[in-house]
């Protein structure tokens, strides 16, 4: 049992010191650069983060995240400091623009499309039908008065 | 018109074929760089081989020219040496910006700017040596500014220190040829 708790400990240790390799002021900093390493693209290994990657190019941008940072800047500061060098390519979320523009439409677009269409298809099959049944109606109505005048 | 509205999906369809396609062929690094047309970022970094000398973006003005990063443990910078040392012939001036890469103290041994000195001279003796200068970036401080994602990379820099060209990727005849060398004429005009 002494053994046991001795070994978790000194694994515990281990965590703890990885976790602390990275010196912050508070947990508000630790914290934004975490999402701000998540959420920045490498530009060399490209679809990885640059907390994922090891590319030197990710190391030195991790680094410069890690400066900024603890400079206290805040995170749309640390965000355009990147996009100013790498361009927007570099943020895994895209900026409105007229280019990206169509990410945005071009689904609520086919949706209206779609819903026009079938809205459009509905209603004329409704008509044809309404159609169809006064048809019916005048000749079941010419049926019956053959059928009387034949009568007497 | 009923008929007409018939070939509506085909038409989509295409039209998605074809971009999708188009996607195949085009290269996913070929992209617009941020430092395009805009001067080169402040510095103040040592040369190379005469340390003492530190070079300034304004000492650079008056000409254009190509900025080259490399490195000599980047096996395509070693290989487009060659093809630079022509260039240099042709009267094209190029400035090496020296690429170092990041060490890790716990294993990597600390820098040693005369291991390196010897390193980079005797890898420019084998290939040829392009080169008017190097400026050393060894915090990749200058390279992060201009968006420098690996090496090789080139940069056309005009008379007044305007980036005009960003090339990344090695540079070889073909690529001289069809891209840069037009680049270079426009902005080397006075």
């Amino acid at each position: 049992m002494k053994y046991a708790i001795g070994t978790l400990l000194l694994l515990l240790s281990a965590v703890l010191n990885a976790q602390e390799m990275l010196q912050f002021d508070n947990d508000s900093q630790r914290d934004l650069y975490r999402s701000l390493t998540a959420e920045l693209r490498c530009p060399q290994c490209q679809n990885q983060n640059i907390a994922d990657s090891n590319a030197i190019v990710a190391v030195d941008m991790r680094q410069k995240t890690y400066e900024l940072v603890r400079q206290g800047q805040e995170r749309q500061q640390v965000l355009d400091y990147m996009i100013n060098r790498y361009g927007d390519f570099v943020h895994y979320q895209p900026p409105l623009n007229r280019y990206t523009l169509w990410l945005w439409l071009s689904p609520v677009l086919m949706l209206t499309l779609l819903l026009g269409t079938a809205i459009y298809r509905r209603s004329k099959q409704s008509q044809q039908n309404v159609d169809t049944q006064s048809e019916l109606n005048t000749e079941l109505d010419q049926l019956i008065k053959r059928y009387r005048s034949k009568k007497p | 018109m009923r008929k007409l509205f018939f070939y509506v999906p085909l038409v989509l369809f295409l039209a998605l074929t074809v971009f999708l396609l188009s996607g195949l062929f085009s290269d996913p690094r070929e992209r617009e760089s941020a430092s395009l047309n805009k001067a080169l970022p402040e510095f103040a970094l040592a040369d190379l081989m005469q340390p003492q000398q530190i070079w300034t973006p304004q000492q650079l003005h008056g000409e254009t020219f190509l900025l080259n990063v490399w490195g000599t443990w980047c096996p395509t910078c070693n290989a487009e040496l060659g093809y630079l040392t022509e260039l240099r012939k042709q009267g094209i001036k190029i400035v090496g910006l020296y690429y170092e890469l990041p060490r890790d103290p716990a294993f990597d041994a600390p820098f040693n700017l005369k291991v390196l000195q010897q390193d980079v001279a005797q890898k420019l003796q084998q290939n040829g040596d392009p080169y008017q200068f190097n400026i050393l970036d060894l915090e990749r401080r200058l390279s992060l500014d201009l968006g420098v994602s690996g090496a090789p990379e080139t940069f056309l820099i005009d008379s007044n220190g305007i980036v005009r060209a960003h090339h990344i990727g090695d540079i070889n005849p073909q690529i001289w040829r069809a891209k840069l060398a037009p680049l270079y004429q426009q902005w080397s005009q006075p």
